[in-house]
């Protein structure tokens, strides 16, 4: 089966210098293999660093050492560590989609063109994108009074729908998604559980942490679990000892 | 148009990825002011040393600033009081003289000369017809005293357009765009508020189509409903005329909400540069990280 990305002893370290130097490594030499069309989900405990690797596939971390090979249809295999900004750009535009933990408000934008403008930049108009944040939010339950409104004052459930509609507003080669279901009721759960499924059916791939291990059975191929890894590379270190 | 899977990416869309060239292009741009002595010909990009000759007093406002802009893209430029912001844009926008540097515009019919080399009439006609800018204060980008379609036609005769009836058509068009009331406007902008007057001022730097805007500390000083007002004209505009922009301001807050990608400037360097979700979210410079927790 063709891998569509290749970790490569990844690592990630903050050198914070406000009040004192600190520095601060969530993650260190991760490798991880994703095929075509899979569904990776990541776990660990809390704090562990699973949001710190998503992030760093999106760029909006830099990777501080390692290699992320991506098999893009624009540029071909591209290391995501170190592709240029321009070049992210028109990837998180047409190849990479990324489903953040928290909403983050765009001051006074409506939900429907938080949704629309995911689009815009694709070549659809203005209406065709409404058109299409309108199915969108119309699936993922968001009552049609607050289609205008502006997601600042929702609440955490009604914002991450908004979220996650501008996501799946696409189909974009690789889905990031951080901790989309956490703050859904049942029903909203199970539409997105069945998005998610046909987004991967038209064979974008996927790559999620959950906390909600019985979500994470339910879509993930393969798991990594950070733990594990964790103590394997324990165990090494003594063996090596 | 396709779902967009992207494995329907078409060759066309690839193609026009792949030849994409940036519509800016800086180059080593530095600007001193002072005379300059023996010990300060050279701007070093040293950020140990300030941007002060301390034989002469000279200033390296700009220190061998090198970035790109693409088309439609939306470029933050942050930094604290004197750390060189308005020099850069009055630099690209011919206000300033640049000391050494290169400026090449793809859009101009030579594309890659340098364009701080041109004669003075050709710098005027490169403004005039590539170029708009929007200063923090309207007194620099408007004539107060004569009607506000009247400054938009000056700008539309100094793009070489010359018929009054399109003209006029046309300055209601764009001061209903940043919604001045049509009743007003043959009113002169000394009559308006500091915001409408942002506002006319940013309809007459767009006058003439320019792919290319600058726009300088535009929201500063004006209350907080009214940059709310500016700061939403400015979305607006880049999502239908897709123009570049270089944004520049001393508030993140800002920046966050409107530039695709962010340079840090601190006495005249550029001490960081990145997408600006990364800047705000993994700033590696002190000073970028000291900017991001003030804002938080
Ligand atoms: N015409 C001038 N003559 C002499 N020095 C100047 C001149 N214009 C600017 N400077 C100096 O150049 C440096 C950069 O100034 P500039 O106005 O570009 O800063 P800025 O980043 O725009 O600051 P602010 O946020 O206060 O607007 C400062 O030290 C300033 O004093
Ligand atoms: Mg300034
Ligand atoms: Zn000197």
């Amino acid at each position: 089966m063709s891998l569509i990305l290749k970790a490569i002893g990844l690592g990630k370290w903050f050198e914070l210098s406000l009040s004192h130097q600190m520095k601060v490594s969530p993650f260190q030499n991760l490798s991880f293999e994703v095929a075509k069309g899979e569904f990776m989900g990541i776990a660990g405990p809390s704090g562990i660093g699973k949001s710190s690797i998503l992030k760093c596939l999106y760029r909006t971390y830099l990777p501080s050492s390692g290699e992320i090979w991506f098999d893009s249809s624009l540029y071909g295999t591209i290391d995501l560590a170190k592709a240029t900004e321009r070049q992210i750009t028109h990837l998180r535009i047409r190849e990479i989609g990324y489903v953040s933990q928290f909403f983050k408000a765009i001051p006074r934008i409506s939900a429907l063109d938080v949704v629309a403008d995911r689009l815009l930049p694709l070549g659809y108009s203005l209406n065709q994108a409404r058109d299409r944040a309108m199915q969108l939010l119309e699936r993922l339950n968001i009552p049609e009074q607050l289609w205008q409104a502006y997601p600042a004052t929702f609440s955490g459930g009604e914002q991450q729908r908004v979220n996650l509609a501008r996501a799946f507003a696409v189909r974009p080669r690789l889905l990031i998604l951080d901790e989309p279901t956490a703050s859904l009721d049942n029903d909203t759960k199970l539409n997105v559980l069945a998005l998610m499924k046909e987004m991967k059916q038209d064979g974008t791939t996927m790559i999620g942490v959950f906390h909600d291990w019985d979500v994470m059975g339910k879509v993930a191929d393969q798991i990594l679990d950070l733990r594990k890894l964790q103590a394997s590379k324990e165990q090494e270190q003594m063996a090596g000892m | 148009m396709s779902m967009n899977s992207a494995d329907l990416i078409n060759n066309a869309e690839k193609e026009w990825v792949w030849n994409e060239t940036p519509l800016l292009k800086v180059r080593g741009l530095s600007k001193q002011f002072g005379a300059g002595c023996i010990h300060c010909k050279q701007p070093t990009s040293d950020e140990q040393e300030g941007s002060r000759c301390q034989y002469c007093g000279s200033i390296w406002a700009c220190r061998n600033l090198s970035f790109d802009l693409y088309p439609g893209e939306i470029l933050g430029v942050v930094g604290e009081s004197g750390s060189g912001k308005s020099t850069l844009v009055k630099c690209l926008y011919f206000d300033e003289e640049t000391t050494v540097g290169e400026m090449s515009i793809s859009s101009y019919e030579d594309k890659t000369s340098n364009l701080f080399e041109k004669s003075a009439q050709q710098k005027r006609y490169i403004r005039n017809h590539v170029m708009g800018m929007v200063y923090q204060n309207p007194l620099l980008g408007l004539r107060m005293p004569i009607s506000s379609s009247g400054n938009i036609a000056e700008k539309l005769f100094a793009a070489d357009h010359y018929h009054v009836g399109s003209i006029r058509q046309r300055a209601a068009d764009l001061l209903q765009k940043v919604e001045i009331p049509l009743a007003r406007m043959d009113e002169p902008p000394k009559n308006f508020s500091g915001g409408m007057q942002q506002r006319v001022q940013i309809s007459k730097a767009l006058a003439n189509n320019p792919p290319l805007l600058l726009l300088d500390e535009v929201t500063t000083g004006l209350d907080l409903s009214v940059q709310a007002k500016v700061l939403d004209l400015i979305r607006n505009i880049q999502r239908e005329l897709r123009v570049a922009m270089i944004v520049v301001s001393h508030d993140l807050g800002v920046i966050r909400m409107l530039a695709d990608r962010t340079m840090v400037l601190r006495q005249g360097l550029i001490v960081e540069q990145g997408l600006t979700d990364q800047i705000l979210e993994d700033p590696r410079h002190p000073y970028t990280q000291l900017l991001v927790h003030s804002l938080l």
